[in-house]
Formats: C-alpha cells, structure tokens, sequence
C-alpha cells in the first residue's frame, strides 16, 4: 500500500470534495494502482539527470508590457454565481 | 534573565509594471470594482498565462541591489489553497527554485554596519480585495488586484530589536524606490510586511517557538507590534509558560497582536511546478544588461555625498532619503559649488515651504538653477542672507528668479559704505543716551544698533559692512 485511506481523506478535504465510505475505499485503491504504476519508473536509473519540471524544452516565454483593455465589470460577473453591484458575492470570510 | 529577540521579514512589494504579472490587464489603482480582469486572471478554464518580462527584469533588479546571487534557472509553482480572493483556487509563485537567493542589506548601527541576510526574493502573483458586509453574513470579491506583480522578499532570521526590523524595511524601502521598480505606497498595499517573531534567552544558540505577525500597514505599526510581541512572549515564557506557534493579526486601535482564532489547522499548500509556465534562465549576458542599468543606490549615495560634498552624515541622509531630492540638491551644486549652504537652504526654508503644502521636492516651483544663483547673490554680497529668505519665499510662490523677484521688490543689498555711515551717524545722533551707555561699557547695545541701521534700510544694508561702520563709529572713531 503506498496510501492509506486516511490519506484519501486529507486529500480529499483539501481539495473540499465530500467522499462517502465506499468511494474513499475505491479512491484509495484506485490511487494506489496508479502510483504502484508511477513506480515502474524507478526502475530506471536516473543518477545524473536533472529533474525537470516541464516535458517540452522550451524556456524564456516572454509578454511585453503593454495593456490590453479588459473584459469589462459586465463581462467578468456575467459567470458568477453571486454578485451584487460590481462585486462578486459570497458567503462570508474573515481571516 | 535577559532575553533576544529573534525577526525574520517577509516583505511583498508591487513592482510598478503597467500590466499584471500574466496577462495585460492594467494594474492601475482605483479602478472601478472587476474591471481590470481578464479570462487570465479571473483563473477560467483553458487560458494560459504567460510572463511578463519586465517583472522578472524588475525583481533582477532588486536581486542585484541586494547583493543576491540570481539563480541560471528559476520556475513557478502553484501554491494551492481556498479562499474566495483566489479565483484559480492557486496562487502562482515560486516555490523550490527562486529568482534570488543569498544576498544581504547592510545596516548603520551605533556607528557600525551590520548585515542581514536575504534568504530569497521570488516572484508571485498577488490575490484580489475582500470588503466585508458589516450586517449581512457576505463578503464582496473585487479582483482588480488578482494577478498583479509582486515580489516576495525573505530576510534570514538575522534581526535583533523592532527598532532593527524598522531600519531593515526602510532601507528595503528606500532601494525600491530608487530602482523604481515600486512606488512603496503602504497604505494602497504595494509594500507589505509579515514577521516572524521569537525569543531565546541571550547567549542560547537555538531559536525560540516563533509567532507570525500580520497587519501591520507602516514602518511605525511594524515597530510597535514588534515591540508589543516580544514583551508579550517574555512575559508567557517568564512566567513558566510555552510559546504556541500561531499567526496573530497587529490590532492598530488596541495596540495588541491578537491569535488568529478559527485558521489553526495546519497549512498544506501541496507546491508543484506549473505546467502552464516554462522555466526561465537568466544568463551573465541578461544580468549584465540589468546591472549597467541600475542607479546609484542610497547607501552609495550617501557616501559619496559625505566624501565628495562633505557634508554631514545626517545632511547626507536627509538629501538622499529621496532621490529626486538627492537629484535637485546635486544640479544645485553644480551650478553653485556651495554644497554646504545648497544643502542648508534645501533643509532649511525649501524643505519647509514643500512640508507646509504638504509637497514634494517633485512639485517645487524653485527652479534648482534659481536656487543656486540666490546662493551665489548671497556669497557675492549682493543680498544678505536674511533678504534671501523673504527672496526664496516669493520664488516659491511665485516660480520667479531670484534675479526678478530683486528687482521688482528693489532689494538689492547697500554695500555703499558712505551711504551707509550717513545713516548710521544719524542713527547714532538720534540715540545720545544708548550711545553713552554703550560707550560706559553696556556693550550689549550694539545690538540695538544694528538693529535700528537694519530697520533704517529696510533689512537691505549688507550686514557685515553695518556692523565694521557701526565698530568704529560707536567707538567715536
């Protein structure tokens, strides 16, 4: 077993889905089977190689710094599920 | 027992590029709510953020000027979290492979330097505005700032006492400005500061349970909270208790850091590298195009000012706190080759004018080149230094030249000695009893005097050819 079902659930908390008792099960060993899989890479041997982070070779995309004009107030709350005015709305927060 | 503090600074300045740091949404301030937003920034599905260049040469800037070693390759990673200022439910930055690393500010004290160590300056993406309702249970989201340029400075645990902490954040301060690469604005944000904070009895090599300070929006609240928390934590562990490692949130009102109830669980952002953002390599050729760029820091400045100028510490201070002024008092010089009464006078009567209309040295309508020919009226007798300060009034408040402002008022200095012993033998005439008791010793009424030659002329008789007449004559010579 490389992850618990415990594991599952932080996870899962983290990410704020709600998981029942049977799909924590299935998640787990679903999860499980993949990284077992992922493991097959560590067969190889990779001393020497730096690790990379980006699968294509490409570095130094740049944007220059000019404005382009934004989608507007009406535009960006057009998708919110709550808004009031010019803001988005939710439930409270405070830190 | 005698306790240390313990300060480590993380500092967020907004660097001053006109569009975010992923998209070209203005990153003007005071916009209307959500108007600066783009699929970008608002986090929808399916776009790509790209990097814009200027923050990376901005935050190399600031690398370089804190003598940090900037590192070949540098990449983004997602720090993951909720929190409805956050669209992406991530915040872009730069986690195991920062821009920077390594570098130190040196600090004056008690006549000594004293470096603290930068661990890291990384670049990241800012969060959006919360407001809260104060009757209903809901929070309103603007995400103008979503997105804006920042950059995360780190200082090593290095700093000693809150009075420390404050010289460290002006000095950071002062740099960015300089390079202006940030307009240093605390109270719109675009210079923020946390602190973590703890205390070991002096002489103990380990560090103490440390606190997280935040909300502290000035140099004078970072001070005060500071202040408050070590006395807070030596009371705690003075009286046999434990330090609970915690944020707590500087109170402004109360003069109080308080725990920040309700976010105890421990945070796990679960960094990765974002696929969306390639790696960016900075080569020696880039570092150096950068570095041919950067002005004379403030510290330089200062120095140079003291060597080259030799003025005072202070002096020097003062005219390089802001490099405009430092700018103005220089072209001051040029022309005038007084550094020492080309500072004074800017001290002096400009800065006070500027001060009383709440004004900076950017809006002074004394010409730098005006200034300095009054410098030069003074020294070459031509007006006397109690005229030049009604002159440099009316030049402030008019723009004028000093040359204009003499004229139109008839202010040129009496350097005519026989006119003036004409009127200093009338003067002298008029006052039989002072001029016996000056002449049985009662000295102190020279003075008076001069005084009456000053008034006589209007203030306009060169002082110095009054008081050799008024000597002799006095004397009955």
């Amino acid at each position: 077993m490389k992850l618990t079902a415990q594991e599952v659930e932080y996870v899962a908390h983290l990410a704020r889905l709600e998981i029942t008792p049977q799909e924590k099960e299935k998640f787990t060993a679903q999860l499980n089977d993949i990284l077992l899989y992922i493991d097959k890479l560590n067969e190889l041997d990779t001393k020497g190689v730096e690790p990379m982070s980006h699968a294509i070779g490409v570095t130094n995309a740049f944007r220059e710094d000019n404005v382009v004009e934004s989608i507007g107030t009406e535009k960006t709350l057009a998708n919110a599920p709550d808004a009031r005015g010019e803001f988005f709305r939710v439930p409270k927060v405070i830190e | 027992m005698e306790f240390e503090a313990v300060i480590g600074l993380e500092v967020h300045a907004q660097m001053l590029t006109d569009t975010k740091i992923f998209c070209n949404c203005s990153t003007k301030f005071g916009a209307a709510p959500n108007s600066h937003t783009c699929p970008v920034c608002l986090g929808m599905p399916g776009v790509l953020p790209v990097l814009n260049k200027k923050v990376v040469e901005y935050a190399m800037k600031m690398a370089l000027a804190t003598n940090c070693k900037i590192n070949p390759t540098c990449e983004f990673a997602r720090k993951n979290y909720f929190y409805p200022d956050l669209p992406k439910g991530y915040q872009i930055s730069q986690y195991a492979y920062p821009l920077a690393e390594h570098g130190y500010v040196e600090l004056e004290v008690n006549g000594g330097k004293k470096k603290i160590g930068i661990t890291r300056i990384h670049m990241e993406e800012d969060a959006g505005k919360l407001l809260h309702d104060e009757h209903n249970p809901v929070s309103y989201v603007d995400l103008n700032r979503t997105g804006v340029p920042l950059i995360e400075i780190v200082s090593e645990p290095d700093i000693r006492s809150s009075e420390e902490a404050a010289d460290y954040l002006k000095r950071l301060h002062e740099i960015l400005v300089y390079l202006e690469i940030c307009d240093g604005n605390m109270e719109e944000g675009s210079f923020r500061c946390d602190a973590n904070v703890s205390i070991r009895p002096k002489g103990q090599k380990e560090f103490g349970t440390r606190t997280e300070l935040k909300n502290m929006n000035s140099f004078r609240n970072v001070q005060r909270a500071l202040e408050y928390e070590i006395k807070r934590q030596q009371y705690i562990v003075e009286n046999g208790g434990a330090i609970v490692q915690e944020t707590r949130l500087w109170d402004d009102a109360q003069g109080a850091t308080n725990s920040m109830r309700g976010k105890e669980e421990a945070h796990d952002y679960r960094y990765f590298p974002d696929p969306d953002l390639v790696p960016v390599i900075v080569d020696a050729a880039w570092i150096d195009k950068i570095r041919v760029d950067m002005p004379e820091l403030p510290q330089a400045k200062r120095e140079r000012f003291i060597s080259e100028y030799q003025i005072s510490a202070y002096d020097a201070g003062v005219l390089t706190a802001d490099k405009a002024l430092a700018q103005y008092y220089e072209e001051v010089v040029a022309i005038c080759a007084k550094p020492k009464q080309a500072a004074n006078w800017l001290m002096g009567d400009v800065m006070k004018f500027l001060n009383e209309d709440k004004k900076t040295i950017r809006d002074c309508p004394i010409a730098a080149a005006s200034l300095a020919e009054m410098i030069n009226l003074i020294d070459a007798g031509t007006i006397s230094g109690k005229m030049a300060k009604d002159i440099a009034e009316e030049m402030y408040r008019s723009g004028k030249k000093p040359q204009e402002v003499i004229a139109e008022k008839g202010m040129v200095q009496i350097t005519d000695e026989a006119a003036l012993a004409k009127t200093i033998s009338s003067i002298i005439d008029a006052n039989p009893q002072q001029l016996a008791d000056y002449r049985a010793g009662k000295e102190k009424l020279f003075g008076y005097f001069v005084g009456q030659a000053m008034k006589a002329t209007q203030g306009k008789a060169n002082p110095q050819i009054v008081n050799d007449l008024l000597k002799k004559m006095l004397a009955g010579k």
